[in-house]
């Protein structure tokens, strides 16, 4: 037993000393998380990033009651007091229409040449949002954004009218409680948004975890096949071979390097998370460790099988390739599973880095403990030790085909 | 002498295609065994199969008294190999080469470095052994390389093409140095495609071609069955036994995706 420790940390430090005299893989090291990282965080839309949205305004009534709405949109500012949208004047609907199709908008709004007319005879008045159907993700936030706009507006109208009812009809006696009590009739029921946290969290807390889980494993099956491989090209894994060591060693000599390279990824990228998009992690720091060693684990004999099988670095980085595009998608990593087709859910419930995520999410935002990640942690562990077993006697025979 | 290599009926097929085929002999305990035969006659897969790298299709064989399928460990612990390719790290320097495959063989750090002291003074290495493999010449590297195989002091040492590529002063250096070893007790299994090298070194020859032995014998022997040479060398010997045609041969062991581009590998042009 203690011969094979000695062995596997032979073979381990061999391989990080190569590692880090190799001042290419070293850079691409570095750098491909903080490409990961940063274009993550920079290029997905989330609700927050609505900056200077360019809206194509037609208002067609000259109204102060309209002014006021447009008003409203123009001081509407996200939480780094941004405006949210850069607003266009047209004169027409079909102004907007043309705007949105030579794509200088995304979105518009028109007012309806009766829209004071209608609200000034205690009518039911309209405003007309035009969606941008060419980009739906921003159309969305867009649309929804602006609902919300008219929505708070129209309900600050029919207070004030309820109100001055209630007052003519002497129900209240002052102003003040005439414009609760008709708030209290228009919205009856109001809701109050919980989190398990403390603020908001973005779209990049979403998806750290995923990109962390995803940067580590996928380091690890390819360091491994490619480590392997590598050796197999260039003669050197014979020497391995002919030593009297175990054939166990070898793997968890090379397992062993790999997962320090893929866990020193990781914390590159967690540090990424929390110095550059403000990422906090409520959970504890150790779960997450234990959870990235576990998934490392889980991809091991995977990576065993891609190596023994491929004679050349280049058949085991196609194979990898391979297996790993389907999975970024398939994991979750950048949308959430819940909003796949059932199929695909089942089918992304047998990729062990769906596993992975779901846990270092519950972790790293919501505070989950140990016991919250159990089931993860179990199937993580028995993915690992499985294909680890139909992996080692095959890694033996291929290796000496 | 005592047998420290027996070759029973040794047999690898890659698919179809049989590369070494029935092959039966026995190597002497402290000779050196000269291994000839074209390219791709089976020379380096009979010895990949008796290091343990390669897995025999049938057949059987004992190094050292070990049987090859069942104690590979045992027989592991005997053997050295400089294999085609050189077995160095490029970015390691050459002293944690050695100290890396030494450990790999159990050996102490302090016995690596006595060991390796001797040799690469031997074979004036001393100078560059704090230096990154990669930095070397061919010819550098390979002495390096023959200090890695004789670290365990094997009873068996397997050289495939020791001195492919190297000028004659270290080919000459390797040879004699070959010599030594062959002196303190070791038995040595050389393959070479330098004529003179085989005669100078091997106290018996082999001949291997497509894949069986034709031939094994001493090299003074062997120049006796050349009956129309006056006075031949050993290069007529060979010639002589395995023919003038040039081998064309594709090794079956091509890789899938190389066999794409290449078609399926052709099996011996005559």
């Amino acid at each position: 037993m203690k011969e094979i420790i000695s062995h596997i940390w032979q073979i381990a430090k061999k391989d990080l000393i190569e590692f880090s005299r190799d001042r290419i893989r070293l850079v691409t090291f570095v750098i491909m998380p903080i490409f990961m990282m940063v274009l993550t965080g920079f290029i997905f839309p989330s609700q927050t990033t609505l900056k200077n949205v360019p809206i194509g305004i037609a208002r067609l009534d000259n109204d102060q009651t309209s002014e006021q709405l447009i008003k409203a949109l123009k001081d509407l500012s996200m939480k780094d007091s941004q405006p949210a949208f850069n607003i266009k004047t047209y004169q027409s609907e079909d102004e907007v229409k043309e705007g949105i199709k030579k794509q200088e908008i995304s979105g518009g709004l028109i007012v309806p040449e009766d829209f004071s007319t209608k609200l000034a005879a205690n009518g039911q008045a309209q405003i007309i949002i035009i969606e941008d159907q060419a980009n739906p993700q921003i159309s969305a936030i867009t649309t929804q954004v602006l609902e919300q706009v008219v929505n708070t507006f129209s309900q600050q109208i029919g207070t004030q009218k309820v109100g001055y009812l209630l007052q003519k009809e002497k129900v209240v006696p002052s102003g003040e409680a005439a414009e609760k009590t008709a708030l209290a009739f228009l919205k009856p029921i109001t809701t109050k948004l919980l989190g398990l946290i403390e603020g908001e969290t973005n779209y990049f807390e979403f998806v750290a975890p995923g990109i962390m889980a995803m940067v580590v494993m996928t380091a690890v099956m390819t360091g491994l096949a490619g480590s392997v491989s590598r050796e197999k090209e260039q003669g050197t894994l014979d020497g391995i071979l002919i030593s009297p060591i175990s054939r166990l060693a070898i793997i968890l000599g090379k397992a062993t390097s790999q997962s320090i390279r893929g866990l020193a990824q990781g914390v590159i990228v967690l540090i990424l998370a929390i110095l550059l998009f403000g990422v906090k992690i409520y959970g504890s720091l150790l779960l997450v460790f234990l959870l990235l060693i576990l998934g490392i684990f889980s991809f091991v004999g995977l990576g065993i099988l891609v190596s023994a099988s491929a004679a050349e670095q280049e058949t085991a980085t196609q194979i990898l390739f391979m297996f790993q595009f389907p999975m970024l998608f398939l994991s979750g990593v950048f949308f959430p599973i819940q909003q796949m087709p059932k199929i695909m859910q089942q089918i992304s419930h047998l990729v062990p880095l769906t596993y992975a995520i779901e846990a270092l999410r519950k972790v790293m935002i919501l505070g989950a403990g140990l016991t919250d990640i159990r089931t993860e942690l179990i199937i993580l562990f028995s993915f690992g030790l499985i294909t680890l077993a139909i992996a080692m006697p095959l890694f033996r025979r291929m290796i000496t085909r | 002498m005592e047998d420290i290599i027996e070759v029973e009926n040794l047999t690898k097929k890659f698919g179809h295609f049989t590369a070494v085929d029935n092959v039966s002999f026995k190597v002497k305990k402290g000779e050196i065994f000269g291994f000839l035969g074209p390219n791709g006659a089976g020379k380096s897969t009979t010895i990949r199969m008796l290091t343990t790298l390669l897995r025999p299709t049938s057949g059987r064989a004992r190094i050292a008294g070990y049987d090859l399928e069942a104690q590979q460990d045992q027989v592991r612990r005997y053997i050295g190999l400089v294999a085609e390719k050189i077995i160095l790290y490029d970015r390691l320097t050459a002293d944690e080469n050695l100290q890396f495959f030494g450990r790999l063989n159990n050996l102490k750090p302090a016995v690596i470095k006595e060991r390796s002291d001797r040799w690469l003074r031997r074979l004036g290495m001393e100078e560059w052994r704090n230096h990154q493999v990669g930095t070397y010449s061919t010819g550098m590297k390979q002495r390096i390389n023959v200090v890695r195989a004789l670290l365990t002091e094997p009873d068996i040492l397997f050289l495939d093409e020791p001195t492919l590529g190297l000028d004659p002063q270290t080919s000459r250096l390797i040879r004699d140095f070959i010599a030594e070893v062959n002196e303190t007790g070791a038995t040595v299994i050389l393959t070479t495609h330098d004529m003179h090298e085989a005669e100078t070194l091997s106290d018996r020859v082999a001949i291997i071609d497509c894949g069986k032995i034709i031939t094994l014998d001493t090299t003074e022997n062997l120049k006796k069955m050349v009956k129309n040479i006056s006075n031949p060398t050993f290069e007529d010997v060979f010639l002589t036994l395995t023919g003038n045609t040039v081998r064309d041969i594709a090794s079956s062991r091509i890789t899938s995706t190389s066999r794409m581009w290449h078609g399926r590998p052709t099996n011996r042009v005559r």
